[in-house]
């Protein structure tokens, strides 16, 4: 079935020529933050994550959004969404592999990534998360390319794919509840100690997720003349925006009990995304930017009149993805590490080679989701 | 020889081999390093030991860093000059830094200006080896929190985990930083994290850690918590002691005088 990928036009070509480019350009980056360490980087004592795990973080959102077309389609007989349920599962697969590979380059130590299944620590958030996200990335890939097949052969899915589906819609609120865990168990790190991370997590993959999907939809109908469906791009867009809303609900109880409490330690972290501290305001443009356009495109989202319009929905979901990659691409993860422990306010800026890795891993994610998304056009249309 | 001799021989011999080996598991006493307790006090029981620390800071002298450089030449511990990159095991903050939630309104200028020893707590319920995929880093029975370098993944887990910023991740190769080797400790490669072992390797041999026996002031002192007639517990209660953010349930076996 994989050999659809190979038979393309010259545009498709080219895009896969100029993804290959980037790659390269990673992995030259990677060699280096190999050969020298990871002091190549902006990272440092204070903040000792950065790019890498913020990417991870925010891609695991994007894989669990698959749940917003496998449960209404599998579960709820939902006819709209036949058509893009693949893509669902597809970006799910290319999203989680993204991750994986955002958590190897951030290692010090990647040659010793089996020692997690060696020596399994189950008080270890890390180990549930290599668990599940590996899990999940099978799950998709097996269950999706399965029911491509079947379709291929004109046959009914193999009855085993069924339960294997059903399981993938726990497991999608389990990889991003997991990936959760991994900061709200942290004592002293006020901006993940909170109980509506989880939750928030959960809004915020389901908005831009789904929103990223809608906006795949687009891009396929262009160049690749499949069209999801009108219906299910306007459902999408419908579950988007009550996820978005759910998100900055969850941001505002954030503030509220921030500086309602007024409790330094839980203020500070917040005070330097959105206001800056002792002088320190590297994301205050930044953070204002991501509330104002993922506001604005909720509202866009909401409005009937506008989401049925096709420019309206692109610019909606551009501003809704864009939004939430800053809050959980950028702030999130960076404005957890400060103040740090010893009360220093430390500023991190992302080095070239750093941000050539970032780039070499999406360009990488971007060709599997291009040759996966290939294969099924292929097959749907026949080809 | 016959069989029966060969076959005893060689049984023997595994089961001597297995006894070896299990004994120095099972039985403290037994194990190729192990920690002389002859030179302290009282001899603890096995398991139940728990080393502390309690830093005087009174006497803690201005200026000195007796305790800083010994500690970081016996551990190879190396210096690059810049803070982003900086690996550390023992240094000084100001008091302010040191316990953020003390009270901070009206201090004495000696209390503001003060500056504190800070190191690893090693906790009793240490947050970093909760957070640690591979158990690289773990509490040993005498409640030590350790490090093993050669399972250490990287991932910086533990350096998020601890609320004392008392870990240090190596971001590039530590040994052109060192200025001097010592034999006494082994270096580390870039790429795993790394900090203060109560001088693990010194304990074995019976000696106090590095920067108890370097300060001139004898500022620190060095005992076994769990032991109520030792000289560290009988300073416990004796005097108003701090530990560093108590509220995280941490609790720290590094105790302050103010």
């Amino acid at each position: 079935m994989i050999e659809k990928a190979l038979k393309g036009s010259r545009g498709y070509w080219a895009w896969v020529a100029l993804l290959l480019v980037l790659i390269g350009l990673g992995i030259s980056a990677y060699a280096r933050q190999m050969s020298l360490g990871l002091g190549v980087t902006g990272m440092g004592r204070d903040i000792s994550w950065g790019v890498y795990i913020a990417q991870f973080t925010f891609l695991v959102g994007v894989a669990a959004s698959a749940v917003m077309v496998v449960l209404p389609y599998y579960l709820h007989n939902q006819k709209a969404f036949s058509k893009i349920v693949i893509v669902g599962e597809f970006l799910a697969v290319s999203a989680a592999l993204m991750c994986m590979l955002f958590i190897l380059a951030d290692m010090g130590k990647p040659q010793r990534v089996l020692n997690v299944l060696l020596y399994p620590s189950p008080h270890s958030m890390v180990f549930w998360d290599v668990m599940v996200l590996n899990g999940y990335l099978f799950i998709n890939l097996i269950s999706g390319w399965a029911v491509l097949g079947a379709e291929r052969k004109g046959v009914p899915p193999a009855p085993w794919t069924r339960p294997l589906i059903y399981l993938s819609i726990p497991w999608a609120f389990s990889i991003h509840t997991v990936t959760a865990f991994l900061f709200a168990g942290l004592p002293s790190r006020h901006l993940w100690l909170t109980a509506v991370l989880a939750p928030r997590f959960l809004a915020s993959a389901f908005a831009a997720g789904t929103a990223l999907l809608i906006l795949i939809t687009f891009i396929l109908k262009r160049v690749a003349a499949f069209d999801a469906g009108q219906e299910a791009r306007s459902k999408l867009a419908v579950l988007s925006a009550y996820a978005g809303t759910a998100n900055f609900f969850f941001l505002g109880t954030e503030f509220f009990t921030a500086f309602y409490s007024n409790v330094p330690a839980h203020k500070q972290s917040l005070q330097y995304l959105f206001f800056g501290l002792e002088g320190h305001a590297p994301f205050v443009p930044w953070m204002w930017l991501s509330v104002i356009t993922g506001l604005v495109s909720v509202g866009v989202l909401m409005a009937p009149s506008l989401r049925r319009q096709s420019n309206w929905l692109i610019a909606a979901c551009t501003g809704l993805v864009l939004s939430i990659w800053i809050d959980k691409g950028v702030g999130l993860v960076i404005g957890g590490f400060v103040p740090s422990p010893l009360e220093e306010i430390v500023d991190y800026m992302p080095t070239a080679t750093e941000l050539s890795v970032t780039l070499g891993i999406w360009a990488i994610g971007l060709l599997v989701l291009t040759v996966l998304l290939k294969t099924a056009i292929a097959v749907k249309t026949q080809e | 020889m016959n069989q029966d001799r060969r076959d005893f021989i060689r049984k023997a011999g595994i089961g001597a081999l297995a006894g070896i080996g299990a004994a120095a598991g099972l039985i403290p006493l037994f194990a190729l390093e192990k920690t002389d307790l002859s030179v302290f006090s009282d001899k603890p029981v096995p398991g139940k030991t728990r080393w502390g620390m309690l830093v005087d800071t009174r006497k803690c002298g201005e200026g000195c860093t007796e305790c800083i450089v010994r500690c970081h030449h016996d551990h190879n511990v190396p210096d690059f000059g810049k803070s982003k990159s900086e690996v550390k095991w023992i240094w000084k903050s100001g008091y302010e830094q040191a316990f953020p939630t003390a009270s901070k309104q009206f201090q004495s200028s000696d209390l503001a200006h003060r500056k504190v020893l800070t190191l690893c707590n090693h906790c009793a319920e240490p947050p970093c080896t909760r957070a640690c995929p591979t158990e690289a880093t773990f509490r040993r029975w005498d409640g030590i929190v350790s490090m093993d370098y050669h399972r250490c993944i990287g991932c910086r887990f533990c350096m998020a985990a601890c609320p004392y910023g008392s870990r240090s991740f190596n971001w590039q190769d530590p040994r052109p930083a060192l200025k001097t080797l010592s034999p006494a400790y082994p270096t580390r490669e870039r790429g795993v994290v790394e900090k203060c072992n109560f001088c693990s390797e010194r304990l074995a041999k019976g000696q106090l850690p590095a920067c108890v026996e370097s300060c001139p002031e004898k500022a620190l002192s060095f005992g076994d918590l769990n032991d109520p007639k030792s000289e560290i517990r009988m300073m416990l209660a004796s005097n108003e002691t701090m530990q560093r953010k108590p509220e995280l349930g941490t609790l720290p076996s590094v105790f302050y005088i103010i």
